[in-house]
């Protein structure tokens, strides 16, 4: 009967480990949930924000009846494209023209994988970090061509074919500014390269290493989310609206999310990089000796690195979007003389520098 | 709202909480962000731009302009429609996605306006071609009548039921439809000014006859069809 009882325990305790380990698969599942959920909020802040600075800087008032203030403008577009009739072009390829808005979708929610939101607070700490966003954010325009392609419309097609150049010919200044990070910070973890910047405070930024690679950055990023000086593929005037021409309803929709999550992820990138990340970067004021805190308050600690890091965020959301309602458009040839001639050379010498200093300081 | 002025409430809309939110929701959605489409014809449209400056800025409803058909919710016919044009406001209309409205601005898309009366080659009234849900009238109509004209649209969103727009949206739709107009031949004989002008009592019998055959040779339903 003892031993008996023993075998019903050990099985008992085999359940609960089975049960234990269900539970974990679905723990394991909860931190991308709720980073989706934070994105989600994000990009909604962020579309009200567009609306209300761009209606500041036109001397507007913007939204103004949708919930208070306007704040429910970005939900009350979306449950609208969501109820909206999806059309489908009668003579283009339906399969593609479905996959292409979600690729460019998940290519970009891939992105915020390796994105540290506060002291090691990071869903996957890669130890190619860097190097994966750029890798998957290349897959975005394969769905912009699709998109452009398979809506059977000249204007989508050039649209299309226009995204595609912009995105392949700003990405190599893009990645030759990161390789020149990662030089300085000897790695391409997201996580090391916030933590090489930590030691001065607000003098130890990437920024003050790296300005040329931070304009270079910013101007390649702005290129990248297809924003104004360089939103060509969705040039109002010349093409109807790029590769969106066709679409309407939540696939539209998605288009529109993929924008705004583009700009989130190149901001939070900005941060990470170049303005030292989670970090206080007050000096020689520690956060943690000034409030006398033990280990054991954790939460606190985490709450103010998402707090700060979303702090230095919307101050370049801030700095892109007045951007966007104060330049005009440039011109296709202007916009690729711009990424080939001028952008490329100064990242590759950028580059040059950084790697001839980090040589003679070994 | 007085409840009693709308007895399609009383009918459809039953006492549950469930069946009306998800209602109220989508015409929520609906009114606070019509999408309109950037099209204009005539002078209206200088009117209807000052919406989007700062003085009227309709962005405050929700109103974002877009150059896509398929994105739009809402066309606002400013200007003139003529009978070249009407072909492609059709086609612009039809392109559109459900749920779709439309302001017929101006008195020109309204009966014809000024040329209501001896134009040859506008349409008189813009409801002949698409359906209109709302009118506004004036020449051209001042930014702030615009704003009314929205106002009253969204009313009527407001106090729309899910089962009546699928009803319609049901209907018999096509992808492009070939609107074809009557050419007419007889335009350049000769005969045709002086009737109009001065009635001559030689000429007056023939000439009013063959001006009542012409002007019933062009019914109104030819042109949309």
């Amino acid at each position: 009967m003892i031993i008996d009882r023993v075998e019903v325990e050990t099985i008992n305790s085999f359940w609960k480990l089975e049960l234990l380990k269900e539970v974990y698969g679905l723990i394991s599942i909860l931190p991308i949930l709720t980073l989706l959920l934070g994105i989600t909020i994000e990009v909604l802040v962020i579309v009200w924000l567009e609306r209300e600075i761009s209606a500041s800087i036109q001397q507007r008032i913007g939204p103004e009846y949708a919930g208070p203030l306007g704040l429910l403008q970005a939900i009350a577009d979306g449950t609208k494209l969501l109820f909206k009739e999806d059309i489908l072009p009668s003579r283009g390829d339906i399969s593609l023209f479905s996959i292409g808005p979600s690729i460019a979708v998940i290519s970009v929610l891939l992105s915020f994988l390796v994105i540290p939101l506060g002291y090691h607070f990071v869903l996957a700490d890669l130890s190619i970090g860097v190097f994966l966003w750029i890798a998957i954010s290349s897959i975005a325009p394969i769905g912009l061509l699709m998109a452009g392609y398979s809506s059977n419309n000249k204007y989508s097609f050039l649209g299309g074919l226009r995204a595609a150049a912009q995105s392949i010919s700003y990405e190599i200044p893009l990645t030759f500014c990161v390789l020149a990070i990662s030089l300085l910070s000897n790695s391409l973890s997201t996580v090391d390269i916030v933590e090489a910047q930590s030691k001065y405070g607000f003098f130890g930024w990437n920024i003050w290493r790296q300005p040329i690679g931070f304009l270079v950055f910013l101007i390649s990023s702005l290129a990248e989310c297809e924003r104004l000086p360089f939103d060509l593929p969705e040039a109002e005037e010349e093409l109807v609206a790029g590769y969106q021409t066709e679409y309407s309803g939540i696939k539209y929709g998605l288009f529109y999310l993929v924008s705004y999550l583009n700009l989130l992820v190149s901001s939070l990138f900005v941060t990470v990089l170049y303005l030292g990340g989670w970090n206080l970067s007050i000096p020689y004021i520690s956060f943690f000796d000034f409030f006398q805190m033990n280990k054991a308050v954790g939460i606190l600690e985490m709450t103010m690195g998402i707090f700060i890091t979303l702090t230095k965020a919307y101050l370049f959301l801030f700095i892109s979007i007045t951007i966007r309602w104060t330049l005009p458009r440039m011109r296709m040839d202007q916009l690729l003389n711009l990424g080939w001639k001028f952008l490329l050379p100064i990242s590759l010498g950028n580059l040059l520098l950084t790697t001839s200093f980090q040589l003679v300081s070994l | 709202m007085n409840l009693i002025e709308f007895p399609l409430l009383d009918q459809t809309s039953s006492n549950s909480v469930i069946s009306t939110t998800p209602n109220d929701l989508s015409n929520w959605s609906r009114l606070s962000s019509l999408w309109p489409l950037l099209y204009g014809t005539s002078c209206c449209f200088i009117e209807f731009a000052s919406l989007i400056g700062s003085r009227f800025d309709f962005d405050r409803y929700g109103l974002v302009p877009r150059s896509s058909p398929r994105q739009a919710d809402l066309i606002l016919t400013a200007g003139t429609v003529t009978m070249k044009m009407a072909p492609s406001l059709v086609r612009l209309y039809e392109q559109m996605p459900e749920p779709k409205y439309v302001i017929a601005m101006g008195a020109c898309t309204i009966t014809g306006g000024m040329f209501s009366t001896d134009s040859y080659s506008t349409v008189r009234g813009v409801d002949k071609l698409i359906p209109v849900d709302v009118y506004l009238p004036g020449c051209p109509p001042k930014p702030e009548a615009v704003i009314d004209a929205l106002t009253k649209l969204r009313k009527k969103i407001s106090r729309e039921i899910v089962e009546d727009r699928t009803l319609s949206q049901n209907k018999n739709r096509c992808f492009t439809t070939s609107h074809k107009l009557y050419v007419r031949r007889s335009t350049h004989t000769g005969t045709y000014e002086q009737e109009l002008l001065y009635q001559s009592p030689s000429t007056l019998d023939i000439s009013s006859e063959t001006f009542f055959k012409s002007k019933s040779s062009v019914p109104s339903y030819k042109l949309v069809n």
